[in-house]
């Protein structure tokens, strides 16, 4: 397993035990994920502010990777999947489905703007 | 020099000589000189990411015709390899199983016109990944496997039908049982579809655990990988061994991280085919290979 995807799996982790308490915590975005979208597929946050990204799907198995942050998570259908992530960089982040899903899989994509206002 | 100048008339002879890209990091004239390769020399053609069933005017507006003409070139070659390579994507992806063993059928018809008869397949996400890779091996075999031609392993490696582009645990089991009975100085050719390396993880260019096949290879002293999925010549070295990534024959992608966006380069009809072809490999079994571009349309510049 090389750098990335051991980093992507310590990331998960660390971060799904996050996840089950997140309602009283940060923010939840959740991102629905369908053949060949996101939605919202473009999504501001703050540079330092924890969310909590929920991601469910209502078709089949996708999955969404930010390799910017090396943050990726498996999204099944009927198993809402919560990752915790915080920005710790501004500007502006392609995030993209990394599990083949068909004829429109190449572009199911979005983007993560991350601005700096400290 | 001698073996160099018999080289160049082999490729006189074979139809392939001019515009050849020496791209081994070995040293072609070293090797050509060694007198270790006498006999053995030969070579194969890779063709890739032919998506046959594709539809996109603006993309490709000959997608229904492309294929034959790559079959019609390669069958035009003056001297025919000793086998050819499809690395992946041999069809379009579709939903419809029943669409999808009509294209795979289609394509099979299509390329049992090449002359040569001695064919491998690779399976690329496109044939394999909605299905777990049953209908192409109904139609292609099996998913990986190795053969060996005069003095060269050859491993097939399997990368997409796990949608999650990865090659699995069972699979790299069996590279490395595979790999146990070669010694470390064995030539040793990868075929695969996705890049094993990270080469790009915004736009999804990688395999998950490719480093894993990787660093089973780095035990052996001469391998080097032919894939596809990236729709254009591109090459890179890991540690000793270089990736080699071939055009497609269906439309040409960006290069790596050069636009915002992995969209297909739009067909230009100024220039038909730019961008698409195949390439014959010349194989030195003992270090080196050597690869020549091709062009669909015969005279057409790459």
């Amino acid at each position: 397993m090389n750098a990335y995807w051991k980093k992507c799996l310590l990331c998960l982790l660390l971060l799904t035990p996050l996840a089950a308490t997140a309602n009283a915590g940060p923010p939840v975005i959740v991102i629905k994920a369908s053949k060949f979208l996101f939605q919202p597929s473009k999504i501001e946050l703050k540079k330092g502010q924890t969310v909590i990204l929920e991601f469910t799907s209502s078709d089949r198995m996708h999955g969404f990777s930010l390799p910017d942050f090396a943050v990726r998570a498996d999204i099944e259908p009927g198993k809402p999947m919560r990752v915790s992530f915080t920005p710790d960089k501004a500007g502006s982040f392609a995030f993209r489905c990394d599990i083949f899903c068909g004829d429109g899989h190449e572009e199911m994509a979005g983007e993560i703007i991350v601005r700096d206002e400290g | 020099m001698t073996h160099l100048i018999d080289r160049r008339k082999f490729l006189h002879l074979a139809g392939i000589g001019g515009g050849v890209a020496f791209v081994s990091g070995l040293g072609f004239d070293v090797f050509a000189a060694d007198g270790l390769t006498d006999g053995l020399d030969f070579y194969f053609v890779q063709l890739s990411d032919t998506h046959w069933g594709f539809k996109g005017e603006d993309k490709n507006p000959d997608a229904a015709g492309t294929l034959q003409k790559a079959v019609a070139a390669v069958n035009a070659l003056d001297k025919q390899p000793d086998f050819v390579v499809f690395t992946g994507d041999l069809t379009h992806t579709t939903d419809d199983a029943q669409e999808r063993r009509r294209r795979m059928a289609e394509f099979k018809a299509i390329v049992s016109e090449l002359k040569v008869k001695q064919v491998k397949f690779i399976p690329g996400e496109h044939d394999a990944s909605l299905d777990k890779g049953e209908a192409y091996q109904a139609f292609f075999g099996d998913l990986h496997y190795s053969f060996n031609h005069k003095g060269i392993h050859f491993i097939a490696l399997d990368n997409v039908s796990d949608p999650a582009a990865q090659l699995g645990q069972a699979q790299l089991d069996w590279l490395k049982v595979d790999l146990q009975a070669l010694a470390a100085n064995t030539p040793i050719v990868v075929l695969t579809h996705r890049p094993l390396f990270d080469l790009y993880a915004k736009w999804d260019w990688t395999t998950r655990d490719g480093q894993q096949a990787i660093d089973l290879l780095m035990a052996f002293e001469n391998v080097v990988v032919f894939y596809g999925h990236i729709h254009q010549e591109h090459h890179h070295v890991t540690g000793h061994i270089p990736h080699h990534a071939a055009k497609s024959l269906i439309f040409p992608l960006p290069a790596p991280g050069s636009v915002p966006k992995r969209v297909p380069i739009p067909w230009d009809s100024a220039k038909p085919y730019n961008g698409l072809g195949f390439r014959n490999i010349e194989a030195y079994p003992w270090k080196n290979y050597r690869i020549e571009e091709k062009a669909i349309i015969k005279g057409e510049t790459l």
